[in-house]
């Protein structure tokens, strides 16, 4: 990546793709594309392209580390080696351990997790493709990916992030205006009951600032929450169809 | 895990009704902090070290300095790196081995607090540019756990950082050459993270072990000199509304204020 870029937002105040400061990035989503899997959904977001899987409820490996009054949700977040533009060893990073936590902790907010006691349920999520905010697309997907598979959920979860870029509060980051930005705050958001279940930030913003970038996030969710409930419908009606 | 939560459930009750009157059962009010007690320059071998006592919890930290190759996309800048230890004599719940996931999201949150702030000037601690720089290394030791982590390793990575010395150098032909005497690590910033406990819908500045184990989520926000926010993370399989994440930040602030102040950052 050269570190001259170009400017990231031009003299009509649109970004390097385009988009206008409070625009997303074009969304697909598909749910139940993985024959093996309990759920499953594939995303993608912008250049975003990832993979979400859920197993289970099923038995926990090993035993003792079944809880006797609820299911342990287990989350691995994994970037494939050709996801970005150097090649990544597959081995998990430090930055994955943390993503594989936090995304976990994103979603078991919507979890009714005592229905299943001493079983494991498994969000497993592949990058196949990434271009900034993973996480947030991450979580948009396994939570489809676990309404897929039955979990009794209490809403869905979508995320997206917003920052600050060129003075901008901008929603949706790409690559480059994550990496040259000057500030990142991705969210997750129970939009049924008005919740935030992932935040984080790195950058510097004013407590103002932050403020309004955490409002825009939260707008950017509610959009994305409407597309998963798209998709999600658009399974069953077809499922629907080929039975008629 | 398993004995320590089931003693604390029996008590969870009478923490959330205490917390419901603004009272906690360590005695302090909600936005009451521990007593921070700071020491410096305890570990001689390295080129910084502090020890940080917030109420029963301990966090010890190291800074040793090396010199190696700059990351590609910053050739002119020098490298940090954060690394936590949870040392299995710290706690009951800390088991020997790699790294956990906690470890890790705790020197991440931690790197993330003095990174972004730009509280060190990387770029004064270039050697040759694209060959050769410093890498300093932040090694975290939690030597007791009595709750908040976060914060404690924060503090006590920055006093470290803050009692680091540089040896003086010359470049000869791109190699090192000692000259007596040393400088100070160039800190030019003094990020504070404040974290909260989310316990039954109410926040707690600052919870202690038993706090944490009966919390819902948490949430740090780690904030500058100047009253902005550099870095925020929420953990915990819970949630917060947008207006509890907006009052944190406030008293973050001010919070953070206050202990620089005392310490006199």
């Amino acid at each position: 990546m050269s570190q001259k870029v170009e400017k990231l937002i031009d003299k009509r105040g649109l970004r390097l793709d385009g988009r206008k400061p409070d625009e997303l990035r074009p969304i697909k989503i598909e749910v139940g594309v993985l024959s093996n899997a309990d759920g499953s959904a594939y995303i993608e977001q912008g250049k975003n392209k990832i993979l979400a899987a859920v197993y289970g409820p099923r038995e926990l490996h090993p035993k003792h580390l079944a809880l006797p009054d609820r299911m342990v949700l287990r989350c691995r977040y994994h970037m494939a080696p050709f996801s970005v533009q150097e090649r990544k060893s597959p081995a998990p990073s430090r930055r994955e351990i943390e993503l594989s936590k936090v995304i976990r902790e994103a979603v078991e907010p919507a979890v009714f997790v005592e229905y299943y006691p001493r079983t494991a349920v498994d969000i497993f999520v592949e990058v196949l493709q990434a271009d900034g905010s993973t996480r947030c697309t991450s979580i948009t997907a396994a939570s489809l990916a676990l309404a897929d598979a039955g979990i009794p959920m209490r809403d869905l979860v979508a995320a997206c992030s917003a920052g600050k870029v060129e003075d901008m509060i901008v929603l949706d980051l790409m690559d480059v205006e994550d990496k040259v930005g000057s500030a990142d705050v991705p969210l997750a958001y129970m939009p049924n009951l008005g919740v935030i279940t992932l935040l984080q930030m790195d950058g510097i913003l004013t407590i103002e600032e932050f403020e309004k970038t955490v409002n825009l996030a939260i707008e950017g969710c509610k959009k994305i929450y409407a597309m998963q409930k798209e998709a999600l419908k658009a399974k069953y009606v077809s499922v629907k169809e080929v039975e008629e | 895990m398993s004995a320590a939560t089931t003693v604390v459930r029996v008590k969870q009750k009478q923490i959330a009704q205490l917390i419901a009157k603004g009272k906690r059962l360590d005695g302090r009010g909600l936005n009451d902090y521990r007593e921070i007690k700071i020491e410096q320059g305890i570990i001689e071998r390295a080129e910084g070290s502090a020890r940080v006592l917030l109420g029963k919890t301990e966090v010890m930290v190291g800074v040793k300095i090396e010199t190696g190759e700059p990351f590609p996309d910053t050739p002119n800048e020098g490298v940090l790196t954060v690394n936590a230890e949870l040392v299995p004599l710290a706690s009951p719940t800390f088991e020997p081995g790699p790294p956990d996931e906690n470890s890790i999201e705790l020197a991440r949150v931690v790197d993330r607090g003095i990174r972004e702030s730009k509280a060190i000037d990387l770029e004064k601690l270039c050697i040759t540019p694209g060959r050769k720089v410093f890498v300093i290394f932040v090694d975290i030791y939690v030597l007791n756990h009595d709750g908040n982590l976060i914060d404690a390793s924060a503090l006590a990575a920055l006093a470290a950082l803050l009692n680091t010395k540089m040896f003086n150098y010359e470049v000869e032909n791109g190699e090192i050459k000692l000259k007596p005497g040393y400088t100070p690590l160039p800190v030019r910033r003094h990020p504070v993270a404040i974290t909260f406990a989310k316990i039954n819908d109410k926040l707690v500045v600052d919870p202690w072990l038993e706090e944490e184990q009966v919390m819902d989520a948490r949430i740090t926000i780690t904030t500058d000199n100047d009253g902005n926010i550099c870095a925020v993370q929420k953990g915990g399989s819970g949630y917060f509304t947008s207006k509890q994440i907006f009052e944190a930040a406030q008293i973050a602030k001010e919070k953070a204020a206050e202990i620089r102040k005392k310490l006199g950052w």
